[in-house]
């Protein structure tokens, strides 16, 4: 039954040769650059990435758009977003993702609701700039206690050249000096949602941080203030991350971007350091707060116990003793509480293997969880990671594992069904097409409208969870009547 | 019903397209023609002789007040002038904003499934300037004019438009059947002007349909708003006009799938005709200083 790392290793290798034999030469050739098998010491994984999709193939990503409205600024829950350009692109990005907020609303707080200027033939013809303006207008009359507005650039708006720039200058003046943020992120640019991310971060330093003086002279900072950026809360997660930084003394006086507010974006120039979760879509701002304000920042990882210790001490180790000591006090008090989930679940999801295909951080930063309970992580790869996701994905991944960069729908169907994981980790286009296969499945973006997942709390529900799915009696009850 | 023929005029901005479609469909109404003018252009100019008037009002300009283009009926943006020709202006963006060619395609949709077409025997486009992106080609994709005509003269760049027209025919001419019915050039009393419009149409693989003489009458008769066959129908120019009308009625089905040159060929065809002269390869890039040390050391 079970193989060793070498009979692994030549089977994943000939299962990538199997999977590249239906396509055509040309084809086969570039999707071979993004599959590989990990060998351990390397520091790489080999793989190609961030490179245009092949036409023809059924790929997982998203686009420009989707990194900027959907990931960035969406959640951002005191400034209202408008979708700038024909309606579709804002329905079906609606509160996709479940950025938990606090606020009323409506009222002060926007993040579940859609605006869109809702492009008509007309718009496309003359131009949608007065629209926006009176768009603009609307939001202020409607919505006076909005705190900022982003426009948020579909594709046609790169066709047609609509000057959002002055639009925003004009308004923001009118406004009486509000942050009114042009984002261009058109979907057509970019190969994934990636570029879209970038974009973002460039637009808060360049109308965000460089329009403002100091718009909070009456923020008093301390030793301990640290930012939680690359957190958006989904299902909660900010909450569970935040309140362990606070148990051990820290201020937390941002968190970019799930529960955020534009004062804490303004403020986060004067943080000490700042704590980065999803290293893909929000390293550039970390970067260029690192680079103008001198801002230090650390990537964590809060998912299992394993690597929540680790990180607390990690974030610790750019404080005093007072931190360190809470850091250790905090790992103390919990490690009882994460014992008994472990006792509870590892005995029940023990040597189960998984297979994962996410966006951002995930592909790495859960296989550590899985460990805490037991499993194993035999495949995984990421739908817009760099080189340089690839490059830490080599700290958590075992020898042999099956790397694949912005997988195919066929390639994923193949993996799986020859290397028979115990459950697969992806997204909801994935979901149905590996349950139908009898293949246990957790969405690992939405936590399946579970969550939250970081932190000592989210470690309890994911295991719950993850059980929850492979121990389902379900799926004893798959086999085909006529075939037993 | 008789088969209803589509033309287009195409050619440089500023050649007399406006001017030269007009005259020739008024001269064409003369011969009991029923025509509908499309006019494809922003500026809004290429029916105004006919109907007498600044600028019509426009099917996207009477859309954008009314809500959309499905709020319009064809009375709405229809007027008719001269000899009952009926006349629609395309409009557009003012310069600087949105997609004219989005606007084009619009109108044309509009107008097709408003009947405009019906009872016709004549529609034909004035299309601005080059066909500089997808929508401005619209006229020229399928089941849309079936001849284009390209206004040109004797100058550089009006050739150069000339030839890019009509690489823009030769992209839809085997999937559409769109075809070239060949070049009306419009004097500008440059050198060998038609001698070398004839060359260049031997090089498309088509033929000067007609050499329009420059006549100042024209522009007298623009001053009234009125073409030439309203204004002066016993002129000579008018004349010109009744000609060139009667050759592009006589030339239904007579396109042919044109045959673009490279910017090379077309600076070669120049200088056969003594127009350009060869560039001294060892002189370009050269400032002014330069040349006159590399002479003082020879």
């Amino acid at each position: 039954m079970s193989l060793t790392t070498e009979q692994v290793k030549a089977r994943n290798q000939e299962l990538i040769k199997e999977v590249l034999e239906v396509y055509p030469e040309k084809t086969a050739k570039r999707r071979a650059k993004h599959l590989n098998v990990f060998e351990e010491g390397k520091t790489d994984c080999n793989v190609k990435s961030n490179i245009k999709s092949i036409p023809g193939v059924m790929t997982i990503r998203g686009c420009a758009y989707a990194g900027s409205k959907g990931v960035v600024w969406g959640p951002i829950k005191d400034m209202i977003h408008i979708s700038h350009g024909p309606v579709g692109c804002g329905q079906y990005s609606w509160a996709a993702r479940r950025n938990y907020y606090i606020g009323t609303t409506g009222v002060d707080t926007f993040v579940t609701m859609q605006f869109t200027s809702d492009f008509q033939e007309k718009d496309i013809v003359f131009g949608g700039d007065k629209k926006l303006e009176k768009i603009m207008d609307e939001i202020q009359d409607l919505f006076p206690l909005n705190k900022g507005i982003t426009v948020q650039s579909e594709c046609p708006i790169g066709l047609i050249g609509d000057d959002i720039e002055a639009v925003s200058k004009k308004k923001s003046k009118e406004f009486g000096g509000k942050t009114i943020v042009p984002v261009r992120c058109e979907g057509f640019r970019g190969v994934s949602q990636s570029l879209g991310h970038h974009i973002a971060n460039d637009t808060v330093r360049d109308w965000v941080f460089d329009k403002s003086d100091d718009k909070h002279p009456e923020f008093e900072g301390t030793p301990y203030d640290v930012a939680i950026i690359g957190d958006y809360n989904i299902g909660g997660d900010a909450w569970a991350s935040r309140i362990l930084l606070e148990e051990m003394g820290l201020r937390v006086i941002a968190q970019w971007s799930g529960d955020g507010s534009i004062a804490e974006l303004e403020n986060t120039p004067k943080a000490k350091l700042n704590v980065l979760h999803c290293y893909r879509s929000m390293n550039y701002i970390s970067r260029h707060m690192e680079e103008k304000y001198g801002i230090p920042w650390v990537e964590y990882n809060f998912f299992g116990p394993s690597k929540i210790e680790a990180s607390l001490r990690e974030i610790a180790g750019h404080f005093d003793d007072k931190i360190k000591e809470g850091a250790e006090r905090v790992i103390a008090k919990y490690k009882p509480l994460m014992q008994a989930v472990i006792d509870k679940y590892k005995p029940r999801l023990e040597g189960k293997t998984v297979m994962l295909f996410v966006g951002g951080l995930r592909p790495r930063h859960v296989i550590g969880a899985y460990e805490d309970l037991g499993m194993q992580v035999v495949g995984t790869g990421y739908e817009f990671g760099h080189n340089d996701d690839y490059q830490r994905t080599t700290h958590y991944v075992k020898d042999g594992t099956l790397i694949y960069d912005d997988v195919t729908g066929y390639e994923f169907e193949k993996f799986v069904e020859k290397i028979q994981p115990d459950l697969v980790g992806s997204g909801i286009k994935e979901k149905y097409v590996f349950q139908k296969m009898g293949v246990p499945f957790r969405q690992m973006h939405s936590w399946d409208y579970s969550g939250p997942y970081h932190g000592y709390d989210g470690f309890a529900i994911f295991a719950r969870d993850m059980d929850m799915a492979i121990n389902n009696p379900i799926w004893g009850l798959t086999k085909t009547p006529w075939k037993m | 019903m008789a088969d209803l023929r589509q033309i287009a005029f195409y050619g440089k901005g500023g050649i007399g397209k406006s001017t030269t479609s007009q005259n020739t469909l008024a001269a064409l109404a003369d011969l009991g023609q029923k025509i509908l003018i499309v006019g494809c252009d922003p500026k809004a100019d290429s029916t105004r002789l006919i109907l007498h008037a600044k600028a019509q009002d426009t099917i996207l300009s009477l859309a954008a007040d009314a809500g959309s283009v499905e709020d319009l009926e064809l009375e709405d943006v229809m007027k008719v002038g001269y000899k009952g020709i009926r006349c629609v202006e395309s409009g557009g963006p003012e310069p600087g904003v949105g997609c004219a060619g989005r606007g084009v395609i619009t109108s044309i949709n509009f107008l097709e499934e408003e009947g405009a077409y019906d009872d016709m025997d004549y529609v034909s486009y004035d299309v601005l300037g080059d066909v500089v992106c997808g929508g401005f080609a619209m006229p020229i994709r399928e089941n849309k004019a079936q001849e284009i005509y390209i206004v040109m003269s004797g100058e550089m760049m009006a050739m150069y438009a000339a030839n890019n027209i009509s690489k823009g025919i030769l992209k839809y001419a085997n999937s559409g059947g769109v075809r070239l019915g060949g070049l009306v050039c419009n004097e500008r009393q440059t050198d060998k002007e038609l001698e070398l419009a004839e060359s260049l149409a031997g090089k498309l693989n088509t033929k000067l349909i007609h050499f329009v003489p420059r006549d100042n009458i024209v522009q007298h008769a623009e001053l009234r708003r009125m073409t030439v066959l309203e204004y002066a129908p016993e002129s000579k120019q008018a004349d010109e006009y009744r000609n060139l009308a009667t050759k592009i009625h006589a030339n239904a089905g007579n396109g042919t799938i044109p045959t673009p040159i490279t910017m090379d060929e077309l600076e070669d065809l120049l200088m056969e005709h003594g127009i350009m002269k060869r560039v001294d390869e060892s002189i370009v890039g050269k400032t002014a200083a330069e040349l006159a040390a590399a002479a003082a050391a020879a």
